[in-house]
C-alpha cells in the first residue's frame, strides 16, 4: 500500500500541472512561489524533512519541466526570473546535470536561453556548491552513478559547449577560461571543507580528487593546475590542515589519473620544496604513484625537462621515508645506463636524460647513502663505461666520460677520480653544474632560495670574469692610433729549417725510411707532396715502395701537422700511381699486423685520393679529413658542403663570393662550369672497391671487422659508400653497386649506429650512381629487399641520424621511381 | 627590365658595404715587392739611396756586392746605370754618399775605403783611406753642409774606433776601451749630434753584445749596457725620440733610449722567430723599421710601438742589408743576388 502524498508532492505536481497546462501567468508564479520555501536556507518556512523530500526527489523532475517550458519563450520576466533562481538555487548537482541536458536537446533561442543560464551558474561559482554538495554527501555513500556522470559532465562541458554553440560559443565556455575557473573553484571547495573539519564535521574530497584526475587525464593539467598549484603553495604554508587536505586530495585521486596528476603537478611546481608539501609521502602511501615517480617518468620516458628532473629527484631526497626510494632510483638509472643493450637500442637524448638524472641523484645523496651500495654502483658504472667508450659515436662517449668522472669522484673518492679528456661545449657544462652537490633542505623548513639565483650568480660571474679577461688587451690596441699601419698577415712566419729539403723523390724514400737526422726527415716529409705531384713518372717506379714507406711511417719527432702531411703524400702518390698504390693498400688492409688506427689511414688516403681523381683540384682546398673527426668521413659531396669546415679560405675568394651572391646580372647566361675533365678515377675504381669489399667477413687474428673492430667496419662502409658515390657515370658502376648492395643487405642488422649509418648512406651512393634503368633491369631484387628495409629503419631505428639517412635514401627511390615513370607511360 | 635595374642598384651597394668588414677581421696578404733589380751576379751587401743628378727626382740605389762591384741603379729605368770596380774583388760592405752630392764613399774588405767622384757622369777614385781593422764593422759618417767632415772607422787593433777628419784623413783620435771593460770588436757604428750641442757623439755596437756611447770630443764612455747575448750586428739610432734599436746574432731585438744625462737603458727587447739579424733601418720619417734577418725574411715593424707589421719572406738566402729612402722606398739586398725593392705604408 503506497503511502498518502505528501505535501511537497502535492504542490509539486500542481506546479507542474499549472505549468503543462495554465495559460494564467498568475497561476503558474504563485504555484511556484509555493515551491521556492522548500528551497531557502534552514529556519525557513518549510520543514527540514519537507526540504530534503524535495531536493532529494521532485526537484529534478521540476526542473526538466521548468526547462521544457523556458524554450517556448513566453513567459513574463519575473516568473522567467523566478525560474532562474530555481536553477541557480536549487541544490547545484541536479541543476547542473538538469542545464547540460537540456542544452543536449535545445536549439535556437531555447539553446542560448540554456547556455546563459549555464554560464550565469557558472559566474556565480555554482560549481563550489556542486562540489561541496559531492563532498558532503560522501559521508553517507551517495549514488556512484550520478557521481559519475557529473564527473564527466563537468569535465567535457569545454566539449559539449562546444559542440553545440558551434561559433555562438560564449568565452566562459573556452578551455583555456573554463579550467582555470575551475581551478580557482576547486580551492573555493577545499576551503569549504577545510572549514568544515575544523568545524569538526567530516568531509570527503574524494569527488575533487576525481574530478582533478579526470581533468589531468583529458590533458588539461597545465590549465588547471597553473591556478591550482600557486593557490595551494600559498594556502599549504603555514597550515597543517590544508596539507592534510592537499594529501588526501591527492591519495584518492584514481589510480588511472594518477600519472597525469603527477606529471603536471612535477611541472608545474616551481622546486622541490613544493612538491614536497603538495604530495607529502604519497610515492610511500601509493603503489601507482610510486611507479610513476620512481620508474616510468625516469626510466620509461623521456620527457620532462631538467627543472622537472630536479623536482623530481629533490622531491624524493627530501624525506627520510622517501630516501630509499631515490638510493633505489640511482641503481636502476646507473643500471639502465650501464646496459650496453639500452646503449645500443636508446636513442641519444634518452641516454642524456638517463645520465642528467643520475647526476641530479647524486648531487643529492650524502656519502654515507652512497658508501652502502658502493659496490653495486661502482660495477654498474664500469660496464656502462665499458661499453660507451666502445661506442663509435662519439657523443655516447662523451656522456660515458662525463657520466663516469662525476660517479667515481663521488662514489670512490678515496682513489684517484677518473680524468678524461674530452671537448667541453654548453652540454657537459650543463651536466657537470647539475652534478654539483645540493644541500638537501628538510621540507619542514619551508620556501627556501629556489636554484634560479644559484644559476643567475655563476653566469654574472662568468661574465664578470670574460670581461676582466678582456679588459688588459683594450689599452694596447687604443694607444696604437696610427690606423694606417695594418699589419699584414704574418702566419707564414715559422721557424727556419737550416736542413735542406731533398730534391727527389727517391731522396725523400731514402731519407723517410732510414735517415737518423731528424730536420732532414722532417724536410723531406715536408717536400714530398709537391715533388711527387712534379714528378709523376719518377714517382711512379717507386709508388708501392713509397706508399710502404708512408704507411709505416711512425712520428719519430714532434712535427706539427704530421699526420696531415703524411696522409697527403700518401694521397698523392696515390692519385699519381692509382691502380698499383690501390692495389698494395687494398691488400694491406686485411693484412695481419697492422693497427686500427693504419688500417683507418687506408681507408681514408683510398677516399681523399678517389675525390681527386674523380674531381681534380678539389682537394686543394676541400678539408683535410683529420682523424679527429668521424662524421666528416660520410660522402665526400656531404663533407664539401659542410659550411665550416673548410679550412681558412683566401680572403679575396670570400669577398668575390659575396660581391657574386649579392650582384645580379643581366646576362647571365648559364653559370660558368669549372673546366670539365676526364673523370680520371672511373677506369681505375675497380681496383679501389673490390678488394676492400671481399673479405669483410673473414676475421683474422688480429683484426675482427664482424667482431670488436666495429669502429672500422664503421669507416669501411662509409668509404665503400663515397668510392660508390665517386663512380658515377662508369662503367663499372653496375658490378660495384651490385656488390655494395649484397654488402649491405648482409650486415643490415648490425647493432652499431656509426654501421648502420654508413650502410645507409652507401645505399643512397647506389641509388644516384648507378643509373636507372640498370638499377631497375640488374637490380630489382635487391633494390625491393632494400626498400622494405629502409622503411624499416626509417621508422623503427632508435638512431635519429640513422632515421635521417633512411629517409633520404627514400626519398631518392621515389626520384627514381618518378624519372622512369613517364617514359614508360606517356 | 626597370625593376631589374633597381634591384640591381639596390643590391650592388650591399655587397660594398661587406668590404671593410671583411678587410678588418681577416689581416691583407703578405705584400710583394714593387719590383726587383737583378744582375748583381753574386750577394749584395751593401745598399744605399742617394740623391744623384742623373735621375730627377728620384734617388738613385747603390749596391755593393760580394764580388767586389758597386752598382749604381736607376729607379726610373730599373737598370744599373753605371758599375764602379774599386776593391779588387773583394766584398763591399758599406756605402754612404756625401750630402754635398756627387760623391760616394765606399768601404771593401781588401782594407780600403774609397772616395768616388760621381759629378758629371764621373766613374773616379778620388781618394782612398787605408783601414786597419780586417773585422766586418762598417764606417759611419757625421757630415753637415760644411766641406769638413767626420768619419769612424774601426781602428788598428781589435777593440778601437778611429776618428778622422775629412777630406784631410788626419786622424782626430782612437777611442779604445778602458782596460778592464773588454767588449770585443766593434761590430757596427753610428755617428750623430744631439740637436742641443754641437759634440759629436758616437754608438758602437760591440762583440760581447753590448752598445755604447762615446764621447767623441772627450774620448770618453758616457754609458754602456749590455742588450744581447750575441754580438750586435746592426743599430739604428733615432735622435729626435732618443731611441734606438740593435739587432744581434741572437734572437731578440732590442729598443733602448738615452735619457738627459747621456744614460743608455733599454726599453724592451722584441723576440724574433729565427735567430740573426744582419742590418736594422729606421725609416727617415720615424714611422717604422724594417730588419734584414739571416732566415731570408725582412721583418717590419712600427718604430714607436714595435708591433709586427710584416714579414717579407721574397728572398731565398740570407738577407744582408735594408735601406729607406727618402721618400719611403725600402730596399733589400741579399745572398739570393737580387735586390727587392718595397713600398709599404707610403707616406700619406
Amino acid at each position: 500500500m503506497a503511502p498518502a502524498p505528501s505535501a511537497v508532492r502535492l504542490a509539486v505536481r500542481e506546479a507542474i500541472h499549472a505549468l503543462s497546462s495554465s495559460e494564467d501567468g498568475g497561476r503558474v508564479l504563485r504555484t511556484l512561489g509555493s515551491l521556492k520555501r522548500y528551497l531557502g536556507a534552514a529556519g525557513g518556512p518549510a520543514l527540514p524533512a519537507e526540504r530534503e523530500e524535495f531536493a532529494a526527489v521532485h526537484f529534478s523532475v521540476l526542473l526538466r519541466r521548468l526547462a521544457a517550458s523556458l524554450s517556448l519563450g513566453w513567459l513574463a520576466p519575473e516568473l522567467e526570473r523566478l525560474c532562474d533562481s530555481f536553477f541557480l538555487e536549487g541544490p547545484a548537482g541536479q541543476a547542473f546535470l538538469v542545464l547540460v541536458e537540456s542544452i543536449e536537446g535545445a536549439a535556437g533561442f531555447h539553446l542560448m536561453k540554456m547556455a546563459q543560464l549555464l554560464s550565469r551558474f557558472l559566474s556565480e561559482s555554482r560549481m563550489v556548491a556542486l562540489m561541496e554538495e559531492q563532498c558532503r554527501q560522501c559521508v553517507k555513500p551517495g549514488f556512484p552513478p550520478l557521481q559519475e556522470a557529473l564527473l564527466s559532465k563537468v569535465v567535457a562541458l569545454p566539449d559539449h559547449l562546444g559542440n553545440r554553440l558551434q561559433r555562438e560559443n560564449l568565452a566562459e565556455f573556452f578551455p583555456q577560461n573554463y579550467f582555470p575557473l575551475l581551478g580557482e573553484e576547486i580551492v573555493q571547495a577545499l576551503q569549504v571543507v577545510v572549514d568544515s573539519l575544523r568545524g569538526g564535521s567530516d568531509c570527503s574530497v574524494s569527488f575533487v580528487s576525481q574530478l582533478l584526475g579526470k581533468v589531468c587525464v583529458h590533458g588539461r593539467q597545465k590549465e588547471l593546475l597553473s591556478v591550482l598549484v600557486p593557490r595551494l603553495t600559498v594556502l599549504t604554508q603555514g597550515s597543517c590542515l590544508w596539507q592534510r587536505v592537499c594529501w588526501r586530495l591527492l591519495e584518492r585521486v584514481p589510480d588511472r589519473a594518477m600519472e597525469a596528476v603527477l606529471v603536471g603537478l612535477v611541472e608545474a611546481a616551481p622546486g622541490p620544496e613544493v612538491l614536497s608539501r603538495l604530495l607529502g609521502n604519497l610515492v610511500v602511501k601509493s603503489k601507482k604513484a610510486q611507479f610513476v615517480m620512481t620508474r616510468k617518468l625516469l626510466l620509461l620516458q623521456y620527457r620532462c625537462t631538467t627543472a622537472m628532473l630536479q623536482s623530481l629527484l629533490g622531491y624524493l631526497a627530501m624525506d627520510s621515508q622517501r630516501r630509499p626510494f631515490l638510493v633505489q632510483v640511482l641503481k636502476e638509472l646507473l643500471e639502465t645506463w650501464g646496459s650496453s643493450s639500452a646503449i645500443r637500442h636508446t636513442p641519444l637524448p634518452q641516454q642524456c636524460y638517463v645520465s642528467k638524472s643520475i647526476l641530479i641523484c647524486l648531487a643529492y645523496l650524502g656519502e654515507p647513502e652512497l658508501q652502502d651500495s658502493r659496490d653495486e654502483l661502482l660495477a654498474s658504472m664500469m660496464a656502462g663505461l665499458k661499453c660507451r667508450l666502445d661506442s663509435s659515436l662519439p657523443p655516447v662517449r662523451r656522456l660515458g666520460m662525463i657520466v663516469a668522472e662525476v660517479v667515481s669522484s663521488r662514489i670512490h673518492s678515496e682513489g684517484p677520480p677518473l680524468r678524461f679528456q674530452y671537448e667541453e661545449d654548453d652540454l657537459s657544462h650543463e651536466m657537470l653544474a647539475l652534478a654539483m652537490p645540493q644541500p638537501v633542505r628538510d621540507s619542514s623548513l619551508g620556501t627556501s632560495p629556489s636554484l634560479a639565483p644559484v644559476v643567475a650568480e655563476t653566469s654574472a660571474e662568468t661574465v664578470d670574469s670574460s670581461v676582466n679577461r678582456a679588459q688588459p688587451e683594450g689599452p694596447d690596441s687604443e694607444l696604437d692610433s696610427d690606423d694606417e699601419f695594418v699589419p699584414y698577415d704574418m702566419s707564414g712566419d715559422t721557424e727556419l729549417k737550416c736542413s735542406k729539403a731533398p730534391a727527389y723523390v727517391r731522396d725523400c724514400v731514402e731519407a723517410l725510411s732510414t735517415s737518423e737526422d731528424m730536420e732532414h726527415w722532417e724536410a723531406s716529409l715536408r717536400a714530398l707532396e709537391g715533388l711527387i705531384y712534379r714528378n709523376p713518372a719518377a714517382t711512379r717506379e717507386v709508388s708501392v715502395e713509397l706508399a710502404k714507406v708512408l704507411l709505416h711511417l711512425e712520428e719519430r719527432t714532434c712535427v706539427v701537422g704530421f699526420e696531415v702531411l703524411r696522409q697527403r703524400a700518401l694521397v698523392a702518390v696515390t692519385v699519381t700511381d692509382p691502380a698499383g698504390v690501390a692495389e698494395y693498400l687494398t691488400s694491406q688492409f686485411y693484412a695481419l699486423n697492422y693497427s686500427l688506427r693504419q688500417r683507418m689511414d687506408i681507408l681514408d688516403v683510398l677516399t681523399l685520393a678517389a675525390q681527386e681523381l674523380s674531381w681534380p683540384g678539389r682537394l686543394g682546398r676541400a678539408p683535410q679529413l683529420s682523424s679527429s673527426g668521424l662524421s666528416t668521413q660520410s660522402s665526400p659531396a656531404l663533407a664539401a658542403s659542410q659550411p665550416g669546415s673548410a679550412a681558412t679560405p683566401d680572403w679575396r675568394v670570400v669577398v668575390e663570393e659575396r660581391i657574386r651572391s649579392k650582384t645580379r646580372r643581366f646576362s647571365k647566361g648559364s653559370p660558368r662550369r669549372l673546366a670539365g675533365g676526364p673523370n680520371r678515377f672511373s677506369s681505375v675504381a675497380g681496383y679501389f672497391f673490390f678488394p676492400l669489399i671481399q673479405h669483410f667477413d673473414r676475421p683474422l687474428v688480429t683484426f675482427d671487422l664482424l667482431g670488436d673492430d666495429q669502429l672500422v667496419l664503421g669507416r669501411l662502409t662509409h668509404t665503400l659508400g663515397a668510392l660508390m658515390y665517386l663512380a658515377v657515370n662508369s662503367t663499372v658502376a653496375v658490378p660495384m653497386g651490385k656488390a655494395l648492395l649484397e654488402f649491405v643487405w648482409a650486415l643490415r642488422f648490425h647493432g652499431d649506429a656509426y654501421v648502420r649509418q654508413g650502410l645507409l648512406s652507401a645505399v643512397s651512393s647506389v641509388l644516384l650512381s648507378v643509373p636507372a634503368e640498370q638499377l631497375l633491369g640488374d637490380l630489382p631484387d635487391e633494390l625491393l629487399e632494400a626498400r622494405a628495409w629502409l622503411a624499416d629503419v626509417a621508422e623503427k631505428d632508435p638512431d635519429e641520424d640513422c632515421r635521417m639517412l633512411a629517409v633520404k635514401a627514400l626519398l631518392l627511390l621515389e626520384r627514381l621511381k618518378d624519372k622512369l615513370l613517364p617514359a614508360s607511360c606517356p | 627590365m626597370t625593376t631589374e635595374q633597381k634591384s640591381t642598384a639596390s643590391g650592388t651597394p650591399g655587397g660594398d658595404c661587406t668590404l671593410p668588414d671583411m678587410a678588418a677581421t681577416i689581416p691583407p696578404p703578405p705584400p710583394d715587392p714593387q719590383f726587383v733589380l737583378r744582375g748583381t751576379q753574386s750577394a749584395v751587401h751593401a745598399l744605399h739611396f742617394g740623391g744623384g743628378a742623373q735621375a730627377e727626382g728620384r734617388p738613385l740605389l747603390f749596391s755593393g756586392s760580394q764580388s767586389g762591384l758597386v752598382h749604381i741603379w736607376s729607379l726610373q729605368t730599373r737598370r744599373a746605370i753605371a758599375i764602379l770596380d774599386g776593391h779588387g774583388g773583394q766584398c763591399v760592405t758599406w756605402l754612404q754618399t756625401l750630402p754635398q752630392g756627387h760623391q760616394l764613399l765606399s768601404q771593401g774588405r781588401d782594407l780600403k775605403l774609397c772616395l768616388w767622384d760621381l759629378a758629371e757622369g764621373r766613374n773616379t777614385v778620388m781618394d782612398s783611406v787605408r783601414l786597419e781593422s780586417v773585422g766586418f764593422c762598417k764606417s759611419a759618417i757625421l757630415a753637415g753642409g760644411q766641406p769638413r767632415w767626420t768619419l769612424a772607422v774601426p781602428g788598428k787593433d781589435s777593440d778601437e774606433v778611429q776618428i778622422l777628419e775629412m777630406p784631410s784623413k788626419t786622424s782626430v783620435c782612437t777611442l779604445k776601451p778602458e782596460a778592464d771593460a773588454k767588449p770585443g770588436m766593434p761590430m757596427c757604428l753610428e755617428l750623430w749630434q744631439a740637436n742641443s750641442s754641437p759634440r759629436p757623439l758616437l754608438l758602437v755596437g760591440y762583440e760581447d753584445g753590448s752598445v755604447a756611447l762615446w764621447d767623441v770630443s772627450e774620448r770618453k764612455v758616457c754609458s754602456r749596457i749590455a742588450c744581447h747575448e750575441e754580438p750586435v750586428m746592426g743599430l739604428d739610432f733615432d735622435s729626435q725620440k732618443a731611441r734606438g734599436v740593435s739587432g744581434s746574432a741572437g734572437k731578440a731585438l732590442a729598443v733602448w733610449s738615452l735619457d738627459g744625462q747621456q744614460a743608455l737603458q733599454v726599453c724592451r727587447t722584441h723576440e724574433l722567430t729565427n735567430p740573426g739579424i744582419s742590418d736594422v733601418t729606421i725609416r727617415p720619417d720615424r714611422k717604422i723599421l724594417a730588419t734584414a734577418g739571416w732566415d731570408h725574411r725582412v721583418r717590419v715593424f712600427h718604430w714607436r710601438t714595435m708591433k709586427p707589421l710584416a714579414v717579407l719572406a721574397f728572398h731565398n738566402a740570407t738577407v744582408h742589408c735594408v735601406a729607406f729612402a727618402a721618400d719611403g722606398l725600402l730596399a733589400t739586398g741579399s745572398g739570393d743576388q737580387r735586390i727587392s725593392v718595397w713600398s709599404l705604408y707610403p707616406h700619406t
